[in-house]
């Protein structure tokens, strides 16, 4: 008897927090639709913008599919991704700002349900961002070579990158605890995506200085990694080369962020 | 009697002329005010000329130039996000109380927005200087003459200030910052819904009906035909433009009536 109500006490507690935590992280953001809209609304829009505006590419020489959808559906789930940065870092540092936090750190809450509640909610409405898209692409025509398994795959792909690019958030709201530095990341954010090879392949783009920055550019990865599902099948280098940097970019990132969070639960 | 007749409009001009000047002082001295707006146009010079230039190579794409093409757009887009930008001031004045204040000081208070009006196509100096010695550095062929250069930039100027008014109606209606994504956000889908990437003839799908009503689309084509040097549609889009401006004009105006009987 005592035994088993240790057990409920101690072993489930951090279980508890993580859920409680992500369930709070998921309300907030149904809850507040000037936040949850745009992250929805504004992937779709610009997809629809590039498809009308740039299907004429696929006339060019070498152009991997004869649908510019297929080729820029990718481009949208990293771009989701990249609102999840927002997302995070926006929560967190309302919070520190509005003093949530700090009445936290008076209750026996841990570090990582902390952050692991913060990281659910990011990676649900990943997953729901991700099947949200992909079902819009597929009913105007996008095709998916990889089949239902590769469906699978990108949802794992997209929840790693959501992940990643969701630690990044974390670090600015940890670090500087001001909504204001979290929305001034959003241009950087925005570089990394049009300075990728999200509206051609990499080898179609003429201009030099441009194409060494995608080369240089991870976000190119992983948009090609998610792409290639799309337009090869299965393609084993592409796919590793974007699961390795999402999973490199989600330790970095988590890690450092869990090592801040620490620090400030310790102030 | 005389005397009065000559000083209002002295007056008029001399508030419109302190709105502007206090717009543009606080404007270069606040970098984080003035460097993104710089930025942004910039940056999407770099990420549509310098990333999508192959599509100048698509078999049905018959411009002169890719840079040109886009540099256009990145001209009106800078002018008109200038305008807009412009009216966040406004709305950050009346937040912190500084709107009232100079509305207290102003007899006809149409020269408030008239001086937001004069700072922000003020700033266009160094935002079209800017983009254009980037964009020439980058390469870009100018086949128009000097008069077509001169449309380029009045289509620039005016939808700069059509950008202004649709702000300025918005920020006298809210009076908050908060309303800053209804500013922003209505002119970035506009701007959007024009042919941005390729001429309209190769736009694909619903864009390309919706391109064909937006108003955008006739300044960039009017704007596109300058540079090539074979004007087509000016007239067009001089008076799509100037319409415009009455509207939002008529716009910003009730919008300034609103914020008087708000006090």
């Amino acid at each position: 008897m005592t035994g088993a109500s240790l057990t409920i006490q101690s072993e489930p507690v951090i279980g508890l927090q993580i859920r409680a935590l992500a369930t709070r992280s998921v309300l907030r953001m149904i809850r507040s639709p000037a936040t949850l809209v745009p992250t929805l609304v504004f992937p779709i829009f610009l997809l629809a913008v590039n498809v009308g505006g740039l299907d004429s590419a696929t006339e060019l020489p070498g152009f991997p599919t004869d649908s510019y959808l297929t080729f820029a559906l990718a481009f949208t789930f990293i771009q989701s991704a990249i609102f999840s940065t927002m997302n995070a870092g926006q929560a967190v540092s309302q919070d520190i700002e509005n003093g949530f936090f700090d009445r936290l750190v008076l209750t026996p809450m841990r570090p990582s349900a902390l952050m692991v509640g913060q990281l659910t909610g990011l990676a649900l409405l990943g997953v729901f961002q991700a099947f949200l898209y992909l079902t819009i692409g597929l009913v105007f025509g996008a095709d998916f070579a990889a089949g239902p398994a590769g469906v699978a795959v990108l949802l794992l792909l997209v929840v790693i990158i959501s992940l990643g690019f969701g630690g990044i958030g974390l670090i600015m709201a940890l670090k500087t605890g001001s909504s204001e530095a979290v929305q001034g990341m959003f241009p950087l954010m925005f570089v990394l995506l049009f300075f990728s090879s999200m509206a051609l392949p990499r080898d179609l783009i003429e201009t030099t200085w441009f194409r060494t920055i995608t080369d240089l550019n991870p976000v190119s990865y992983l948009i090609e990694a998610l792409r290639s599902l799309m337009i090869t099948g299965w393609d084993p280098p592409v796919l590793a080369a974007g699961f390795a940097i999402a999973i490199v970019l989600a330790l970095i990132t988590i890690s450092i962020a869990a090592k801040l969070l620490a620090g400030r639960m310790d102030r | 009697m005389i005397k009065t007749t000559e000083a209002g409009p002295t007056r008029y001009l001399s508030a419109a002329l302190g709105v502007a000047w206090r717009y543009l002082h606080n404007l270069y001295s606040r970098p984080s005010m003035f460097i993104p707006s710089l930025v942004f146009p910039l940056f999407f010079l770099a990420a549509f000329a310098g990333g999508l230039s192959v599509v100048g190579d698509a078999p049905s794409f018959d411009y002169y130039d890719f840079t040109a093409f886009q540099f256009c757009f990145i001209l009106i887009q800078a002018s008109t996000l200038a305008g807009v930008f412009a009216g966040f001031s406004i709305a950050g004045d009346f937040e912190m109380g500084m709107g009232r204040r100079i509305m207290l000081a102003t007899r006809r208070r149409s020269s408030i927005v008239l001086g937001y009006g004069i700072g922000a196509a003020s700033r266009l100096i160094v935002t079209w200087t800017i983009v254009t010695g980037v964009a020439l550095a980058g390469g870009m062929q100018i086949a128009g003459g000097g008069f077509d250069l001169a449309g380029i930039y009045g289509i620039a100027l005016l939808s700069n200030v059509a950008a202004l008014l649709f702000s300025a109606g918005i920020a006298l209606r809210f009076r908050s910052l908060s309303a800053g994504p209804l500013m922003q956000l209505p002119v970035f889908i506009i701007l959007f819904l024009a042919p941005v990437y390729v001429p309209k003839e190769l736009l694909t799908g619903w864009i390309e009906p919706v391109a064909t009503v937006n108003p955008i689309t006739a300044l960039l084509n009017a704007a596109r035909s300058l540079m090539a040097g074979e004007p087509t549609g000016v007239l067009t889009a001089y008076l799509v433009v100037f319409g415009l401006i009455a509207l939002m004009g008529f716009w910003a105006i009730r919008g300034l009536r609103q914020a008087e009987q708000a006090g």
